[in-house]
């Protein structure tokens, strides 16, 4: 089994005394050159680990500015394809880990073999899972097994201790800790339940917790990850990127990252 | 044969499971824990059967109609009357065992997806019964088709949330509802409308709607003697559907004939045939016949009848399709709504368009099989919803007319 180089970097940042920084934009928005652009951007101005979404007819784990990121995409034209083009432009630009966002759907109809392969061959680290359980991925774990690509599942407050158990032994890479009951977007606080279940979720065995869902701001991140892993940053990366351009996303990553 | 109707998910054969996200499986972990001790209690079976007694009002009638059979190759035409029941159509039988369980359980809230307003109207009705609270999730194009519906749910206290994402039909709607419970769970319960979605949605919704077919089984034995040549229902879902079948899957020599919805045709790229044009893709928690573009997106579905305007259907349709125990076939728009009106003009019943679908079936395999055959067709609702579609299509409204 290859070494997680997502796993890696995570034990670095800690290392150094700050978790990670990670981030989430959709792939093909406004348009694929413009998201190739974007991540670089992002991780030439601190942010650790890249997560890019894929975009699906029928994200039910996404708030409004997320479904509307991904909905254009879709009527731009975006083609499953283009994720493993657009993991290889960026890979080859910037040497940060790449973590693809994607309901099943689309995976179980390109092939889950088909899928890893590809990832891999991209530069692709791994793939972040939120319509399934490790209890529903039996054939997601096996490709993962085979081709050493990450798999990071979602843990959530409402999960129970036992599920919990089971969340961190198939996950690999860290555990995607789900901040609040709710769907991603920008919120005033980020709730207290992530605190509580960073700290269960360490008490089953997990080596590494980043938090999403509600993280905004420089302030919200340095607050998360005080106790966390890692902390994900999306849906306001997105309207940045909608309101400002890669201009204006550089300086929102610089800020969050406390490069500015 | 002879053991179709013991299998209970969470698969069907290879279609089925529980392709949910994490934070919903705490909530379906309850349910499902909730309704296998529901099952079999007897006093929770008690309650259920008496509220059907003296509110939905069972055992519903079975009508024969020879006028309008004279049209179907003079074969004998009798109809499972769902319409008769309270709200008006078969999605009462699911609700109220459904808004049972949600009081054992302790939650104070419901949420219910709705297409044509069938189930929104049942749900906000057993809402009213049990004193819970009620939102109801429904797609911008089909709170616009089905306006008499929205009405009747806000009479009833619901709250309404028209969706505006995607296709802003019945599958945009049920997205919505999976976001709000996700926020919600803690409260409130999702009262699904269909034998589809994550386990154990597609066995519960299908135990409580299977007393259509025991009921039918039974009446039409006792009418003629024999067992129906062949079981029709229309399936967008498919809870009316499975609702009847379940209680023929065993009897081998019934054949079990489902009606897609064909819009303007299935050759074309406007209909909801996802298992005769779909291929098996996992969506709202289960893997069954999709329709959906080679990367895995869905497919938007298209249907003049917005309780089949749906791209999936549940999961025992998929597998009862590809085991070969059940056919499904197409019935267009055109065909749905001249049945609608041949059987309104030639039985004074005036159907729901989605039901419609079913009596087009009726048409066609009766003259392909003649006045030897019996046909039960499961008449899911009443059209009362549907007239302001119907006037428009058959152009019905004087001109210049209002309501006043």
């Amino acid at each position: 089994m290859t070494e997680s180089h997502v796993g890696r970097v995570i034990d670095t940042r800690k290392a150094e005394g700050r978790g990670a920084l990670i981030s989430y934009l959709p792939i093909g928005f406004p348009d694929l050159d413009t998201s190739v652009d974007a991540a670089v951007a992002l991780a030439e101005n601190g942010v650790d680990i890249l997560e890019l979404g894929l975009p699906y007819s029928d994200p039910v784990m996404d708030g409004p500015a997320i479904q509307a990121a991904t909905q254009q995409a879709l009527s731009n034209g975006f083609r499953l394809s283009d994720a493993f083009t657009a993991v290889e432009r960026i890979r080859a630009r910037v040497d940060v880990p790449v973590v693809i966002m994607t309901y099943w759907n689309p995976v179980l109809q390109y092939g889950p073999t088909r899928f890893a392969d590809d990832l891999k061959s991209a530069g692709g680290a791994g793939l972040i899972t939120p319509d399934i359980t490790p209890d529903s991925a039996d054939d997601w774990i096996a490709e993962s097994e085979r081709t050493g690509l990450d798999r990071i599942f979602l843990a959530a407050p409402s999960s129970s201790e036992a599920r919990l158990k089971q969340i961190v032994a198939a996950s690999r890479g860290f555990v995607y800790t789900v901040s609040t009951m709710g769907v991603t977007g920008a919120r005033a606080d980020v709730d207290a339940a992530a605190r509580d279940l960073v700290s269960r979720l360490r008490d089953a065995g997990a080596e590494r917790a980043c938090v999403g869902i509600g993280i905004s701001t420089a302030e919200q991140v340095s607050e998360v990850l005080e106790y966390a892993d890692g902390a994900i940053v999306g849906s306001a990366l997105v309207s940045s990127l909608a309101d400002g351009g890669v201009a204006g996303l550089a300086r929102t990553a610089a800020a969050l990252s406390g490069r500015r | 044969m002879t053991d179709l109707r013991t299998v209970d998910g969470p698969f069907f054969g290879d279609f089925g499971g529980r392709f949910m996200p994490e934070s919903l499986i705490a909530a379906i972990d309850e349910l499902t824990e909730a309704y296998e001790t529901a099952k079999v209690d007897p006093a929770f079976q008690a309650d259920l059967a008496e509220l059907h007694r003296t509110y939905t009002g069972r055992p519903s009638l079975l009508t024969e109609v020879p006028r309008f059979a004279e049209h179907a190759g003079g074969a004998r035409i009798l109809l499972k009357r769902e319409d008769l029941n309270h709200t008006g159509s078969h999605k009462i039988n699911n609700v109220l065992g459904q808004a049972l369980l949600t009081k054992r359980i302790g939650k104070t809230r419901v949420i219910a997806e709705t297409g044509a307003g069938q189930h929104g109207v049942a749900t906000a009705t057993a809402a009213a019964l049990f004193g819970l609270e009620c939102t109801i999730y429904m797609g911008e194009v089909d709170t616009q088709r089905q306006a008499l519906n929205v009405a009747r749910m806000r009479l009833l206290g619901a709250e309404i949330v028209s969706v505006t994402a995607g296709s802003r039909t019945l599958k945009d709607a049920i997205n919505e509802a999976y976001r709000e419970w996700v926020a919600s769970v803690e409260t409130t319960n999702y009262i699904f409308g269909t034998a589809a979605g994550p386990h154990p949605f597609p066995t519960m919704v299908r135990d409580f709607q299977k007393i259509i077919g025991e009921e039918a089984r039974e009446q039409v034995l006792e009418l003629t003697g024999a067992l129906p040549t062949a079981v029709l229902a229309c399936v967008g879902g498919g809870s009316n559907a499975i609702g009847i079948f379940h209680a023929f899957l065993d009897d081998a020599d019934v054949r079990l004939i489902g009606y897609e919805a064909a819009g303007d045709g299935v050759e074309t790229e406007r209909h909801a045939a996802a298992i005769q044009r779909g291929r098996p893709g996992v969506l709202h928690g289960a893997r069954s016949y999709l329709l959906q573009d080679a990367d895995g997106q869905t497919l938007e579905s298209h249907s003049i009848s917005a309780g089949l305007d749906y791209p999936g259907v549940g999961p025992e349709h998929s597998w009862l399709a590809d085991i070969g125990r059940a056919e499904y076939l197409p019935a267009t728009d055109v065909e749905a709504m001249e049945a609608l009106r041949l059987l309104s003009r030639t039985e004074g019943i005036i159907p729901a368009i989605e039901s419609a679908h079913a009596l087009a079936g009726a048409l066609r395999l009766g003259r392909e099989l003649g006045p030897e055959a019996t046909l039960l067709v499961n008449l899911s609702g009443r059209g009362d919803k549907d007239v302001q579609t119907a006037g428009r299509w058959f152009d019905l409204f004087d001109e210049g007319a209002t309501q006043e």
